[in-house]
């Protein structure tokens, strides 16, 4: 599905990512860890063409086309979606009003009439249970005012509504409380299918208890330095990350 | 990013820009009492009208253009203006008789006469250049007593009326733009709603400049008698011209006891191309009378074009228990450059304002927020809520807020709130990961911004006001 070979990515001309590969096929879920200033964020903003960031060597195909040559909006047509660690506020611009435009957006994409507005409140309720996510917060502005707890409820909506091939969740869990974390991961253990792929970004092994990835990736100054099961995150928990600095800077 | 897209927005040229090739009959350029004179006489008038304008004249050559706006003018000169522009085959009688060209115009602009606006329920009082050229659904108000005719055909059928009210909101010496309107005023449009009739469907004109060097004078006149109520709609859009056009139009609104008023402007005259070459100078006085008891009286303006806007829609509080509020939402972008807002000048006893103003900056322009509210010594328990609010697209725009109070009765309860906000890179890109593209996500989040105005609007105006906006700022972001 995901296929990332060598990739460079610099932000204000610091190189960030150098050198990253990774594949992901559907039905997989990748975790990835690594300590602070990896360039896992990075990876998630290179993937969905924040342009902030400038891609200067690699290669990304998505599903077989060349995700780097896409716009941000396509990319996420074609069925890419981030939930951000940090989702910002619209004031104004009411929950309804921006995923009705979204999914709209993803139909004409694929040449689908826009939806009607009965059949877009039905899906919105629907989705809304998967996350236990309050009927209130529907019909507020984006993420205006939201909890931080809320915040991340309303990626995972976001996520169920638009029904991606391959979720990046960056550090969903930062500053979520115990039953918060419970809820989310269930929401996204729901969404889960054989056709479509998560990528899990995150600093702690606690995440990775509700949501089981495939396998467990380390990122270190920019590259994947070790690959390997769930038990990987388990050894990242107990001994820190220090031995795989060690094992990467003293070769 | 920013510069990309600022770059972007630059290169879109107005929606609007044609001509249309018709037989114009022009006076020739330059300001004159024979000028004056000439314009009467062509419009047939009245001595008493021709007086006016030539009192008006008179006065006009003492005074100077005023320069206390949060505006860079540039120099006009009065005498290279043509002041009077009429289609040349004039008031036809029927549809037939219009020109096909005209109607070719319209329906560029989406503004079919008849369908729609039969549709829709509007009676159009179509203004092109400076003649009416057309009535529509005039016999049915006029069962009901409502006159709605061009300004000449209230001066010719109805000067009782006119020689009462006209003026009689704005003085013929109340500024330099409004004073050169009285002595030069081409038509406009005037509405009388009579006691106790409430008007069945928006009453609804457009305005189209359409001749080069040519100003447009218009002058409006509304009179609500008691117990009435009437909602007027004004919409404009000008065809792409290279030289400056000077427009200074008069609106008057009298709000007898009981009676409700609303007015709505969408206005989009051109505004310039992407460097600042021409674009329409609006410098427009509207005013309304609040005359009677509990008369109520509503501004709501969507003010999207024109190179420099120079707008302050008023309310003279009078009557006891009148109220006013003032709705706007100011776009700019390029070079344009806007001063705009309200007076509320509170006399009568337990009068009401309300003010909300949201301006939106982009590109290297300009958007003031001017406002006055005072309140007389007389005016027991006034009470004024103003809020401004400003949003900025890029960083090399500008917005400024001047709110004025004057209080000088201690029962009055005065309040002012303003904010200011910017469309942030991470907003268009949390849109864009959505799937929304920059353009539509600008639209969602000025639009988002701009509601409280746009919900004032009537709903077939809301949805053409939602659509400037984003025409106006498409790939503006910063």
């Amino acid at each position: 599905m995901l296929e990332i070979k060598n990739l460079h990515a610099n932000i204000n001309g610091k190189e960030i990512l150098k050198g990253l590969s990774l594949s992901v096929n559907a039905g997989e879920v990748h975790a990835i860890m690594g300590p602070n200033g990896a360039g896992k964020s990075t990876l998630s903003s290179v993937l969905t063409g924040n342009p902030a960031f400038t891609v200067t060597e690699g290669d990304v195909t998505f599903n077989g086309k060349n995700l780097l040559e896409l716009a941000p909006e396509d990319r996420s047509r074609e069925g890419i979606f981030l939930s951000f660690q940090y989702p910002v506020e619209i004031p104004g611009v009411s929950m309804v009003n921006f995923m009705r435009t979204a999914v709209n957006e993803h139909r004409k994409y694929k040449n689908l009439e826009p939806m009607s507005a009965s059949d877009f409140l039905r899906m919105q309720r629907e989705k809304k249970e998967l996350v236990e996510m309050d009927n209130k917060l529907a019909n507020r502005s984006v993420n205006e005012g939201f909890s931080g707890g809320e915040k991340k409820r309303n990626e995972i909506f976001q996520m169920a509504m638009l029904d991606p091939k391959l979720s990046i969740l960056d550090e969903t869990d930062s500053g979520l409380d115990i039953d918060a974390l419970r809820i989310v991961a269930n929401g996204v253990n729901k969404l889960k299918r054989p056709d479509n792929a998560s990528i899990v970004i995150t600093h702690y092994q606690r995440l990775l208890d509700y949501i089981v990835p495939d396998f467990v990736h380390v990122l270190y100054d920019g590259r994947i330095v070790k690959s390997g099961g769930k038990e990987l995150a388990l050894e990242l928990e107990e001994r820190g990350y220090d031995w795989i600095k060690q094992e990467v800077d003293g070769k | 990013m920013s510069a990309d897209i600022l770059q972007e927005v630059t290169q879109n040229d107005y929606k609007y820009g044609f001509t249309t090739d018709i037989e114009t009959d022009i006076i020739p350029i330059g300001l004159s009492e024979d000028v004056v004179r000439l314009i009467s006489k062509k419009k047939n008038e009245p001595q008493w009208m021709l007086d006016f304008r030539l009192k008006a004249y008179r006065h006009w050559l003492t005074m100077k253009m005023p320069e206390w706006a949060h505006l860079n003018i540039p120099e006009i000169d009065y005498q290279s203006i043509a002041y009077y522009a009429a289609p040349r085959k004039n008031a036809p009688k029927s549809l037939d008789e219009v020109d096909p060209e005209l109607i070719k115009t319209f329906e560029k602009l989406g503004i079919p006469l008849e369908e729609r606006m039969a549709l829709s329920g509007i009676a159009v009082d179509a203004v092109m250049d400076s003649v009416s050229v057309k009535t529509t659904f005039k016999e049915s108000l006029g069962k009901l007593g409502i006159i709605f005719c061009s300004f000449s055909e209230a001066v010719e059928n109805h000067p009782d009326l006119v020689q009462k009210y006209m003026s009689s909101v704005v003085p013929y010496t109340d500024n330099f733009f409004a004073t050169l309107n009285c002595a030069v005023f081409s038509d406009g449009s005037f509405v009388y709603i009579p006691k106790g009739v409430r008007c069945p469907m928006e009453l609804s004109t457009y305005f189209r400049i359409n001749a080069i060097n040519t100003g447009q004078f218009e002058r409006t006149l509304i009179i609500a008698d008691d117990d009435s109520y009437v909602s007027y709609l004004e919409g404009c859009t000008a065809p792409m011209r290279d030289e400056n056009q000077l427009h200074a139009a008069i609106v008057e609104i009298v709000a007898m006891k009981n009676a409700e008023v609303k007015y709505s402007t969408v206005q989009n005259w051109y505004p310039g191309d992407k460097n600042g070459n021409g674009g329409v100078y609006n410098f427009v006085t509207k005013r309304g009378i609040c005359k009677g008891e509990n008369s109520k009286l509503s501004w709501t303006q969507v003010e999207t074009g024109s190179a420099i806007t120079w707008k302050y829609p008023s309310c003279i509080l009078l009557g006891d228990n009148s109220s006013a509020e003032f709705y706007s939402v100011a776009v700019t972008n390029h070079h344009q450059q806007a001063d705009t807002g309200t007076k509320m000048l509170h006399i009568g006893k337990n009068t009401s304002s309300h003010i909300l103003s949201k301006g939106i900056s982009a590109g290297v322009s300009q958007n003031s927020y001017r406002g006055l509210v005072k309140i007389n010594p007389a005016a027991e328990n006034a009470r004024n809520f103003s809020q401004c609010d400003s949003l900025l697209l890029g960083d090399k725009c500008g917005a400024h807020t001047f709110p004025y109070m004057e209080v000088n009765n201690d029962t009055a309860i005065v309040e002012h709130e303003a904010t200011t906000s910017k469309i942030n890179e991470d907003q268009i890109f949390y849109c864009n990961q959505r799937g929304i593209s920059t353009e539509d996500a600008v639209g969602l989040i000025v639009n988002g911004y701009a509601k409280d105005v746009i919900n004032k609007l009537p709903m077939e105006f809301a949805v053409e006001a939602q659509k400037l906006l984003q025409i106006t700022l498409e790939g503006s972001v910063g």
